[in-house]
């Protein structure tokens, strides 16, 4: 008799983007994150989920070297960005974060009009005649899936926008820069559901350019837009693994139980 | 499911659907064993109960179903409860179906009696067959109360029993039908209902395998025994 069997997906045979070996954090003398390790897959959608203070966001503030803001945080081990390492990096910061790029979970539009918005951060890194500019800015528009909704109001004020319309802004302005990976730190808790199904929908054209990151609370968002899928817990990665088999039949029980709300 | 979910109500709604599952399963193992007692007596009126219990067994069919979707909508249950309330919904199926067998076997009774061929019918030779189909729609149920992986591979190999059994029976059947021509039109009613009898044990062990299915999270329908094990262990 044959075995009708499903094929197992295996990430390890994925082209890796990202390489996170042993990294640990501190916050001061507190261990916020105990040696991880994983490696990310290239132009896929990776999600971490885990209870509020697990380390996700902790560990997703790293990939960037954000967390260099406060003095008395730091990082030991490697985080290899296509196999250069990025904490031992003597690459300007700025440079890194251009090409790992972030969008936080409230909207940050900067006070300026929308073309600007997105202007500003790419006049930073390269200089582009006037029309190589609105051609950038209408290219990112249109990739963040706002350009028909702002196309006529491009001189006013990015604040101007709903809630949706300014996080797909900071999307746009993300991708002007042409980063390699996006990082999304809970994109969508501050939306309504449709605004959020758009940035989903987002999600999954992204992926197709870049490796998107993203960081959510919200696990059947997880199950929705990820490939893969981490669960943290305590400053541990305790399940790393393809999405769908994470939420249909997780390999840890403590996996289990979390993402059938028996955590307690 | 012993551990507890953080939401209480969604514990005592799946407790809820679960119950409503185990009492389907108790009026099917009611409507089997009355179709069998109808039979080995040749009794109508038994026959006729069975006939008008297959309503409520429909009703019941269509219950868990919506308590099913509902639950699916609401929650959006993962891992675990998912395979649970997926299982449930194929095991509400094939109790159905050993429902279907019951009420075939209880209508071909009838007309047996009514076309006064009963007294001379040989079905002694179908009773260990229907006892056995009957003990194992109880022990699946049994183990999807218990979620007994254990329990549920014997199922799986006693149902291969009641395979072998159907096969000799069947050829036993032949063997008359050669000898004495006049046996045919028994010989139809008995292996239509010794087919009836070997797919209630079929549906048993469909629901055998959904009670590993949600224990293990591993498909084993349409798998040899020997795969089974190995998933089990």
């Amino acid at each position: 008799m044959t075995q009708p069997t499903l094929p197992e997906p295996d990430i390890a045979a994925l082209p890796i983007k990202l390489s996170i070996q042993d990294l640990s954090f501190y916050y001061g003398k507190y261990r916020a994150l105990n040696h991880i390790s994983l490696d990310i897959p290239a132009n896929h959608v990776t999600a971490f989920i885990g209870p509020s203070g697990c380390g996700k966001s902790t560990l997703l503030r790293t990939f960037n070297r954000m967390f260099e803001l406060y003095p008395e945080q730091r990082a030991e081990g490697q985080i290899l960005l296509d196999g250069e390492d990025l904490l031992a990096s003597r690459q300007d910061v700025a440079l890194i974060r251009a090409r790992v790029g972030m969008v936080f979970q409230k909207p940050t539009p900067f006070p300026m009009s929308i073309f600007d918005n997105i202007a500003f951060g790419v006049t930073l890194f390269e200089q582009l005649s006037r029309i190589d500019m609105e051609e950038r800015v209408e290219w990112a528009l249109k990739k963040a899936a706002l350009w028909d909704e702002v196309k006529d109001k491009l001189p006013q004020s990015g604040a101007s926008l709903s809630g949706g319309q300014q996080q797909r802004l900071c999307i746009a302005r993300c991708i002007a820069i042409r980063p390699e990976i996006l990082l999304l730190d809970e994109p969508c808790s501050a939306l309504d559901p449709i605004s959020t199904g758009r940035i989903e929908e987002l999600i999954a054209e992204l992926k197709k350019d870049y490796t998107v990151i993203i960081v959510t609370h919200n696990m059947q968002q997880a199950a929705r837009v990820s490939d893969h899928t981490a669960y943290m817990y305590l400053g541990d990665l305790v399940e790393f693994g393809d999405t769908e088999q994470m939420f249909f039949k997780p390999r840890r029980r403590e996996t289990e139980d979390y993402i059938t709300g028996r955590f307690g | 499911m012993s551990e507890k979910h953080l939401s209480s109500q969604f514990d005592s709604d799946l407790t809820a659907v679960s119950t409503k599952l185990m009492e389907m399963g108790g009026l099917i193992e009611t409507q089997i064993q009355n179709a069998i007692q109808a039979l080995t007596q040749f009794s109508v009126p038994l026959a006729e109960e069975v006939i008008q219990t297959e309503d409520r067994v429909d009703m019941m069919e269509v219950a868990i179903d919506h308590a099913l979707t509902s639950i699916i909508a609401r929650r959006q249950p993962a891992a675990r409860d998912l395979r649970l309330l997926l299982s449930i919904s194929k095991i509400t199926t094939n109790l159905e179906r050993a429902g279907d067998e019951a009420n075939k076997i209880a209508k071909r009774v009838k007309s047996i009696v009514e076309g006064g061929e009963a007294r001379m019918m040989p079905i002694s030779d179908l009773r260990l067959a229907s006892s056995m189909a009957i003990t194992l729609i109880r022990r699946a149920l049994d183990a999807f109360a218990r979620l007994d992986l254990e329990a549920a591979v014997s199922i799986l190999k006693e149902d291969d029993l009641i395979d072998q059994e159907f096969k000799g029976f069947t050829r036993k059947l032949i063997t008359y039908m050669m000898e004495d021509p006049r046996t045919i039109s028994d010989s139809l009613n008995l292996l239509f209902l010794a087919k009836a009898i070997e797919r209630i044990g079929d549906h048993a062990k469909n629901i055998a395998e959904f009670i590993i299915y949600i224990v293990k999270g591993t498909d084993v329908r349409h798998s040899s025994l020997t795969h089974i094990e190995s998933v089990i262990h």
